[in-house]
This record gives C-alpha cells, sequence and structure tokens, in this order.
C-alpha cells in the first residue's frame, strides 16, 4: 500500500493496464492535454507512442463508434471524455451500439469498452460543463455504471472497467482527483455490482455515490457528538446496483436517505428508493429521503453554486428531519 | 473479350452471377412471405443492388470486416454468411444468425468477418472505422468495410468518419449505394450537393463513382480499393449508382403512392444488374442459357431449403429473454 493521490492512482493503473494487455489503448478529445484531464494521462503518450494514446478530434458520435468498433475487433478500448456534458453527442452509439451490440446479435459479439469520463462541476462552469448524467446511463440495459469515491476504488473499478468483457461508464468526480488513499501497487479489482460499508450506524442509512460519500460521512461524524449513529453505504456500482447491502443495513436501522449529486426526476435516488420501498418497506420506520441536486442546469455564478451543490450540512439537516 | 474482364477468371465470374442470383431469389421468396405475413420484421429487400455487395464483397478476404444497415441481406449473403441462418432469424427462430434477437435489420456472422448491421442510419460507419484502428494497432492486413446509404450521408457521424478514417490513414473501404431515395424522399430533395463520390475531396481521399448496377466495374474499384487500403495507404469512397426496385421497406413497389414513377422503374430495370452481367455471361460464352438455368434451379433448392430450415426451427424459449443482456464471463 502506498498513500497516493486519486488522480495518480488513475495515472498509474492506465499504466499497469497498458503494460500488462496490449490491447488497451487510450482515445478522446483530450486525452494529451494535461489541463483536461487533471494530469491523469501524465507521460502516457511517450511511453506507449501516439498508436496506443490516441487524441482525436471533436467528435464525440464518430469516435465513440471508432471506439466501439475496436473493441468488437477484440481490442479493449479506454474511451475518455473529459467533460461528461459532451456524451450527448455520443448518446447514439453508447445506447443504439455499445449498449445493444451483444444482446441484439444474440451474444456472439461483444464490446469490451471503458469509457472513462469526469464530472467536472463547479468553478463557475455552468450548466455545459458540470452535469452528472450517470442516471441516464442506468436507464440503458447493457450498460454498467461505476463511481469509485476513493483512489483504491478508482484503482480497483478502473481495472475491473477494462477486464469487464462489455460496456463500462466508469465516472470521477474531479473534486476527488486531489483526495489521497493507501492504495497498492499492483492492479487489483473492485468487483463491479458490489457496494462498500464505510461506517457503521444504528440510527440511519445513507447510500452514497462518489465524492458524495465523503460528505455523508463528514456530515455522519459531526452528528455522532449528538448521539445520532449513522451506517454510510458507498454503491460504487450504480448499475448493477447492490441491492442486498443497502436492504441489510435498512434493516438495521429502519431509516433510509440516499445521496448523488445529480438531478432527482427519474434518478438514482429515485431508483434506489424504489427497490429499499419495495424489498424493505416492512423495516422502515420513516419515509425515504433523498438528497440531489435540484432540478436545474447548473449556474455560473459562485454565490449560486453554494446552494446549488448538497454538501454535509444539506445531508445534516435531512437527517436530523428524519431522526428527531 | 474486353480488357477488364481480363482480370477477371471464369470462376469469379460465375460465383458472381451465383451470388447476386442468390441475393435475388432470397429476397423475391422474402418479398413473397411478407406478403402472406409469414415474416413478421420488417425487411428492406436488396432487389435491384446486388453487383454492389457482390463485387464489394469478392474483392474481400474472408478475415477482412463487413459493416452493413438496415438493409442487411445482400452484404450478408455476398460475405458468403450461411443462408440458413438467414431465413431462420428473419423468422425470428433461437437458429437464426442472431438467435431471434435481431431480425431482418441486426444480422452478424462474425466467423465469416460479417460484424453486424445497423438500423441507425449511418450507425454503423463509425464501428467500421473503429475495427480498421484495430487493424492498424496491430499492424495486421485486414480490410474493413462499411456499407451505407445516400441518405447516411445526411449524418454527422459520417463526416466525423471519413475525416478520423483519413486523418490516421486507416485500412476502410467507405461504400456508398446511391440508390437515389432515403426512405421516401428524392436525393435532390435531400442533399444540397448531389454529387456525393466529390465529397471524398475534402478528406483528402480518393472518391470514385462507379456503376453500382455492373458487377465487374464494382469490383475492379473495389479491388483497387481494397488492396490500397490493405497496403496501408488510407481509405477510399465509391460512390455505387444504383436503384432499389422495391420501397423503401417491404415487398411493394411504390408505384401507387406517387413516390416515382413507372418509368422510372421501367428504365432501372431495364439496367438491372442481373440481365447486364447475363448478358455479358452469354455475349462471352462463359455461360450457356441451359447452365444459367441449372444455377438458377440449383439456388431455388437453396432458398426452399432455407425456408424448410426456418419453419422447422424452434422460437427462443421464453426464459431466455433476459439472455446477452450482459456478456457473462
Amino acid at each position: 500500500m502506498t498513500r497516493i493521490q486519486y488522480n495518480k492512482s488513475i495515472n498509474q493503473t492506465l499504466r499497469q493496464l497498458m503494460k500488462k494487455d496490449d490491447r488497451v489503448f487510450l482515445i478522446g478529445q483530450g486525452i494529451t492535454s494535461p489541463w483536461y484531464v487533471g494530469c491523469t494521462t501524465t507521460g502516457l503518450l511517450s511511453e506507449f507512442g501516439s498508436n496506443r494514446v490516441i487524441d482525436t478530434p471533436v467528435s464525440e458520435n464518430g469516435i465513440t463508434g471508432v471506439a466501439i468498433g475496436a473493441a468488437l475487433a477484440g481490442m479493449r478500448p479506454v474511451l475518455l471524455f473529459p467533460r461528461m456534458d459532451f456524451m450527448h453527442y455520443a448518446m447514439d452509439q453508447l445506447i443504439n451500439h455499445a449498449g445493444s451490440w451483444h444482446y441484439m446479435f444474440g451474444g456472439q459479439l461483444n464490446v469490451p469498452l471503458t469509457v472513462w469520463t469526469i464530472i467536472n462541476r463547479g468553478g463557475e462552469q455552468a450548466a455545459q460543463h458540470s452535469q452528472s448524467l450517470q442516471a441516464m446511463f442506468t436507464h440503458i440495459p447493457g450498460l454498467k455504471v461505476v463511481m469509485p469515491s476513493s483512489a483504491y476504488d478508482a484503482k480497483g473499478l478502473l481495472n475491473s472497467a477494462v477486464e469487464d468483457d462489455g460496456p463500462v461508464i466508469y465516472i470521477d468526480d474531479r473534486w476527488l482527483y486531489e483526495s489521497e488513499d493507501d492504495v497498492p501497487e499492483e492492479l487489483f479489482n473492485v468487483p463491479i455490482g458490489e457496494g462498500a460499508l464505510r461506517r457503521n450506524g444504528k440510527d440511519v442509512t445513507i447510500a452514497a455515490t462518489s465524492y458524495m460519500v465523503g460528505e455523508v460521512i463528514k456530515a455522519a461524524d459531526s452528528l455522532a457528538d449528538e448521539g445520532i449513529e449513522t451506517e454510510v453505504i458507498d454503491m460504487r456500482s450504480v448499475k448493477p446496483l447492490d441491492k442486498d447491502i443497502l436492504i441489510n443495513s435498512v434493516k438495521k436501522t429502519g431509516r433510509f436517505i440516499v445521496v448523488d449529486a445529480s438531478w432527482p426526476s427519474s434518478g438514482i435516488g429515485a431508483e434506489v428508493s424504489s427497490i429499499v420501498g419495495n424489498e424493505a418497506f416492512k423495516y422502515l420506520k420513516t419515509p425515504i429521503m433523498r438528497v440531489s441536486l435540484p432540478d436545474s442546469p447548473a449556474p455560473a455564478s459562485s454565490s449560486l453554486e453554494g446552494v446549488y451543490y448538497p454538501t454535509s450540512k444539506t445531508i445534516i439537516s435531512k437527517i436530523r428531519e428524519l431522526v428527531s | 473479350m474486353t480488357e477488364r474482364t481480363v482480370h477477371l477468371s471464369l470462376n469469379q465470374l460465375q460465383a458472381m452471377y451465383k451470388s447476386m442470383l442468390r441475393i435475388r431469389l432470397f429476397e423475391e421468396k422474402v418479398g413473397d412471405l411478407v406478403r402472406k405475413n409469414e415474416i413478421i420484421c420488417p425487411c428492406h429487400l436488396y432487389i435491384g443492388q446486388e453487383a454492389i455487395a457482390t463485387g464489394v464483397c469478392a474483392a474481400l478476404r474472408t478475415d477482412d470486416y463487413v459493416f452493413s444497415t438496415h438493409r442487411s441481406h445482400g452484404h450478408y449473403i455476398a460475405k458468403g454468411c450461411n443462408l440458413d441462418a438467414l431465413m431462420a432469424e428473419l423468422y425470428g427462430k433461437v437458429t437464426g444468425c442472431s438467435k431471434g434477437r435481431g431480425g431482418s435489420m441486426h444480422l452478424s456472422f462474425p466467423e465469416m468477418g460479417f460484424i453486424g448491421s445497423s438500423a441507425i442510419v449511418a450507425g454503423s460507419i463509425p464501428l467500421a472505422v473503429g475495427a480498421a484502428l484495430s487493424f492498424s494497432i496491430r499492424k495486421t492486413d485486414n480490410v474493413s468495410v462499411a456499407f451505407f446509404g445516400d441518405g447516411a450521408t445526411n449524418e454527422g457521424v459520417w463526416y466525423e468518419s471519413l475525416n478520423f478514417a483519413a486523418l490516421k490513414k486507416l485500412p476502410i473501404v467507405f461504400v456508398c449505394e446511391n440508390n437515389l431515395y432515403s426512405t421516401h424522399v428524392h436525393i435532390s430533395d435531400h442533399l444540397a450537393d448531389t454529387d456525393i463520390r466529390k465529397k471524398a475531396e475534402i478528406f483528402r481521399i480518393p472518391g470514385i463513382q462507379v456503376d453500382g448496377n455492373d458487377v465487374t466495374e464494382v469490383f475492379k474499384v473495389a479491388k483497387k480499393a481494397v488492396d490500397t487500403a490493405r497496403q496501408g495507404e488510407g481509405p477510399t469512397l465509391i460512390e455505387c449508382m444504383t436503384y432499389r426496385w422495391r420501397g423503401h421497406v417491404g415487398p411493394n413497389d411504390d408505384l401507387n403512392t406517387g413516390l416515382r414513377s413507372k418509368e422510372e422503374l421501367a428504365f432501372w430495370k431495364e439496367k438491372g444488374p442481373i440481365k447486364r452481367l447475363e448478358k455479358k455471361l452469354l455475349d462471352n460464352n462463359f455461360l450457356s442459357k441451359s447452365e444459367m438455368l441449372s444455377i438458377r434451379s440449383e439456388i431455388e433448392k437453396e432458398v426452399d431449403e432455407s425456408l424448410k430450415f426456418a419453419k422447422n426451427s424452434p422460437f427462443p424459449q421464453e426464459e431466455s429473454l433476459l439472455d446477452y443482456v450482459f456478456k457473462v464471463s
């Protein structure tokens, strides 16, 4: 184990994956641009060459199709979207092609594609450079969606995504890039579809994704002083979802909040709430609650961003509402 | 004997004739079966365009890749894929080439290099470019082919794909089958400049227009493009001028809808690809009338066999509905 920053963990993982497996290559707009991808690709171009580290024209749909085609031909591309917002251009290829190809041809062909994308919120970047679109992708059959919350999970999930025989949407929150964690030097797997218990508690269960896991832990720590014990689950995979870990926790606490920093309508919170409501109804003492973004595009001004993005404070007030 | 036929052996010409006739007779049978409601899935028939799939695929090796469209039967047959599995797929049977999950618009046969067909217009073009990129990264000498129609050249992804393939000099051939109609819309109503071939110039790749109803011409142009790609000299755009005899989808000829005139259809039928090859074969004494008839009856038998196979095959089990959503490793 080495103490390492999240972005450096990604850099190390990509280097190791490309060394280990010559089917792995990186492709995407901005892949060789240091400021675009938070130093995650530093040094890879000089080490592996432009044949395997391919910066592309700004042609999101076309390049996504190219990555899918290469995957169909036996490669294991890692396709980068430096801002999640740019993925809208690629929806046809991701949904109609990547998500469907294995099913549509009766299992004869598969798309071992990793789509690596970054939520780049904050910094007054406004509506078209700040989006968190995980829910849209969980809606699509055939796509898996993972969201690490630490440098450790980033490495384990990225490795699992690349080793997966189907398309996986791997989502980073840019706010995690400077966080540190103890990470094994060698490659390892965090299995896709397994959540993780981050904190034990008896009063309320909170399931969270990505950066919000840290905010939830902050909230839980501060409420522990008041005698409220919060159980924290890091979902890690939003599709497939680890239902068991959620339901088992709710059995114990009887209260449930889901925290995901994306839009509420038909979102991750809605899906998770429905599962918990259906499968753990008899254990619930209070209604299920969710913490999300407001149902609005992201603003630019810092003063508005301050109220737009939920924080540990938002979560504390939700917990108090529920436990009081 | 003309100069160009010198490059084609008698065997090659006969094989092309068989391939074109196999497509024609299969499609005519499918049209009848659609009329009788025997086949339910939407079928976009290839009748009239047989020379293009045949001429292009004759220039390919088995391990070269083909990516196709909603009008995919002709490409599938010309690439040498199994006829029984095709008919079974149209019947939604588990023995179909896509195990009853794809239907007419989603055919695949990986062992013959047929990597699938997309029913999203232009959708499979970047996939073909991606396969070519993988050949280029791995330094193999395979070639990838993207088939698409004139309508696909309206899609942004067409430009994106040609630009990237040209930029990286990838081993791919873009084959546009210009049949003059994008669904029900005539080309003059959907392209500001209908000269598709010329658009290759903006990507600095060769653009060649060819009589898509002359299989020997298509083969000659395709062979050169495939060889160029295989030698690492980059992509070619081939625009094949042709005409589909039936409507956009289904067996009808659209004459009663006012979408096109009787005269227009008659003009193109006169220029039909099979009729022209038959004349060439007869004029050059490559095949006699009776040899042609025996080839025809052989293929009719193949088509009948495929129908028997399809009808006798089981449907997919209901419990298998969710198979293949995710690949089980």
